[in-house]
């Protein structure tokens, strides 16, 4: 109980603060593409640039036979995208912001929430583009979509518990970065993005069950490809599964928080 | 309103000795459950105990040597550390200068910078919009305020942050060694706005080396000595009871490391026909003492012993170097024409400075003993080291004996 007490006052804190993750937020985001040329167009040219590489060795080389497939692929990359970038960039946001953490006072917790938030942004703002493909690929998405921000919120709870448990946890273990990156190539590659569900043998289907992300790639796909409702008993417990990511991702932070300050 | 701005009890911290050291524990060192630290000497206490209460309105110094806990209790009352133990509370809104310009990047724009940073404050867009103005007045950066921060210089910087800080508007400041930001007018600037703070009977904390400071402005000092309130008081009497204390301490380490008798960098050559068996330097009344304040009296005193009659005259010789090895004064007997006639096989020699000009400093001490023809029995080099202490900055090397006359 007292995690839950906690987990509500720093809900709170953050609440308070919510005019500072904004502006780290903005901040972040401007400074991505800060003296670059082509600027903020990277954040679409990126995934685009992705997709496009996706799109040549599979259809081109490997031949998946498949109906429009490198927009199929788009929508099941986009929101990864949104998660891996997060957690890869989340994983070092308080130990990168040794200055912030020791110079002044605010709940640490921001730090990781905004790295979750500038992707977040990012990732809606590609929407756009995917909703262009799609439109050109004459697949258009229709009622589906209002389950979309649900989805988007189940994603978005199961990230930032992940992102805060890890955040704390590489002040200590900061063979964590490293650790994350090769788990990240290895977990992208079991979700079916780049590759439709029915690709995966039978007898392993059975685990996509027990891969979040890969649920949620089913989702996304089922809304903006196949034009159909996801299954909404499974998207209630993507969403019970994140809050209690949350929960458990909020305490490990809690209890690695105090000695943020000395140990960065 | 009669409640205290700060309250503390009975806090203490203690800071890990790995993070001293900044190590971390990376994955291997945690799976092999190498243990870098013994377990018992990991902890060093920082601050132990303290206790105290500052009342609203005021301002209160907080003096102390280099690591005696300072600046660490300063960032307990911010909120950027917690306490081991014990209760910290702050009625009213903080802010400290502690660290300026907290969250500057130095790619944003100091117009983009102020926004970021006074938010980090608690300040909200609406209150920096119309502070924005005065606080870059203030920072004297209206030419800069929209170029990026890399190209400001540390001052600038500095300056920014500072101004940014003090129109948080707080109700407690802390400040921490910051007074001497930027160049002289803006040094005016800040002092000020402290003037004002006080004046508006806001309560103001700082840590500071500035004695004068101490002693202008603050209602009452408190000295800590390692890690614990040593004494608290009118600031007065609190900083000559530190100054006595880090007096005598210095003199211990000076002496510990410059003891009688040990060479210092020193070299040591002649042929010892007549061998300087101990250097002492003493006060008037015959104390050994290796720190003097100015114009005090000062007596090297040589003390020899003759292993082989010479056949020439025998000529005592010293000489007092700065650090920087330029020579203030040197002498000899053969110089001033006074005769030694060697009785006695041991003997000692005074060479008795009635008042010791020297400006504040440390200086080095040569004794030699040689021949009329300046061959060498026993020479010491840089052997002895003393200090002189003085409350008057001036510089040089000796301070000469004068007045001021004034026509004006």
């Amino acid at each position: 109980m007292a995690v839950l007490k906690t987990l509500a006052l720093d809900i709170r804190d953050l609440y308070r603060y919510r005019a500072l993750i904004w502006t780290l937020v903005v901040k972040e985001l401007k400074l991505r593409y800060r003296g670059s040329v082509l600027g903020f167009f990277w954040s679409f040219l990126n995934p685009l640039l992705l997709m496009a590489v996706y799109a040549l060795v599979f259809s081109v080389y490997m031949r998946i036979q498949m109906e429009h497939y490198p927009v199929f692929m788009f929508c099941g990359l986009l929101p990864w995208i949104w998660f891996s970038a997060s957690l890869l960039e989340g994983v070092n946001s308080i130990v990168g912001r040794g200055d912030l953490i020791t110079k002044a006072f605010f709940p640490p917790q921001i730090l990781p929430m905004v790295t979750l938030f500038s992707n977040l942004i990012n990732f809606l703002l590609s929407l756009p583009i995917l909703f262009i493909f799609l439109w050109a690929s004459h697949v258009i998405p229709g009622w589906p979509l209002i389950v979309l921000p649900a989805i988007l919120f189940a994603q978005f709870l199961f990230t930032l518990g992940l992102v805060l448990a890890l955040s704390a946890m590489n002040v200590h273990f900061r063979d964590l970065t490293h650790i994350l990156g090769n788990l990240l190539t290895l977990w992208f590659f079991v979700c079916p993005i780049i590759y439709p569900l029915k690709q995966i043998p039978e007898r392993f289907r059975f685990l996509v069950d027990f891969n979040p992300m890969a649920l949620l790639t089913l989702m996304y796909q089922d809304v903006f490809f196949y034009n159909r409702f996801p299954n909404i008993k499974v998207l209630g417990g993507l969403i019970a599964l994140g809050i209690i990511v949350i929960v458990v991702g909020n305490a490990i932070f809690n209890t690695y928080r105090e000695s943020f300050a000395e140990d960065i | 309103m009669s409640e205290a701005a700060i309250e503390l009890q009975h806090v203490s911290k203690r800071f890990k000795r790995t993070v001293l050291k900044s190590n971390y524990v990376t994955l291997k060192d945690f799976l092999l459950r190498k243990r870098r630290v013994p377990k018992k000497g990991r902890y060093i206490e920082v601050l132990n105990d303290i206790s105290l209460t500052v009342p609203r309105g005021k301002t209160i110094g907080i003096i102390g040597k280099n690591g005696s806990g300072k600046s660490t209790l300063l960032k307990l009352i911010a909120g950027i550390y917690r306490p081991d133990s014990g209760t910290i509370k702050v009625n009213g809104k903080l802010s400290s200068l502690i660290e300026l310009g907290a969250g500057f990047h130095p790619e944003f724009t100091g117009r983009e910078n102020v926004y970021i940073n006074g938010i980090l404050l608690g300040l909200t867009k609406q209150q920096i919009r119309e502070r924005f103005d005065q606080i870059v007045r203030f920072a004297e950066l209206e030419d800069f305020i929209d170029m990026p921060v890399r190209t400001y210089s540390s001052g600038m910087y500095m300056r920014l942050g500072f101004s940014v800080a003090v129109h948080v508007d707080p109700e407690i400041l802390l400040i921490d060694e910051v007074l001497a930001v930027g160049d002289e007018s803006f040094g005016h600037k800040c002092k000020e706005v402290i003037r004002q703070f006080r004046a508006a009977m806001k309560t103001i904390v700082m840590v500071t080396h500035d004695m004068s400071a101490v002693e202008k402005w603050c209602d009452e000092a408190i000295w800590l000595n390692k890690g614990e309130v040593a004494d608290r008081g009118e600031p007065r009497r609190i900083i000559d009871r530190y100054r006595e204390n880090v007096k005598e301490d210095e003199e211990k380490t000076f002496e510990a490391a410059h003891q009688v008798g040990t060479n210092l960098l020193g070299k040591r050559w002649g042929d010892r026909q007549i061998e300087i068996t101990k250097v002492r330097l003493l006060t008037r009344e015959g104390q050994e003492q290796s720190i003097y304040n100015l114009g005090e009296t000062t007596i090297i005193e040589i003390s020899y012993r003759v292993n082989e009659k010479p056949p020439q005259p025998v000529v005592f010789g010293v000489g007092i170097f700065t650090a920087d090895n330029i020579c203030c004064y040197g002498t000899n007997t053969d110089i001033e024409k006074i005769p030694i006639s060697l009785s006695r096989n041991e003997g000692r020699v005074r060479f008795i400075i009635e008042e010791n000009t020297l400006i504040e400093g440390t200086y080095f001490l040569d004794v030699a003993i040689h021949a009329e023809d300046g061959y060498p029995f026993d020479y010491l080099q840089h052997h002895t080291a003393f200090a002189i202490r003085s409350r008057v900055k001036d510089v040089g090397i000796c301070r000469l004996p004068h007045s001021w006359e004034m026509d004006t």
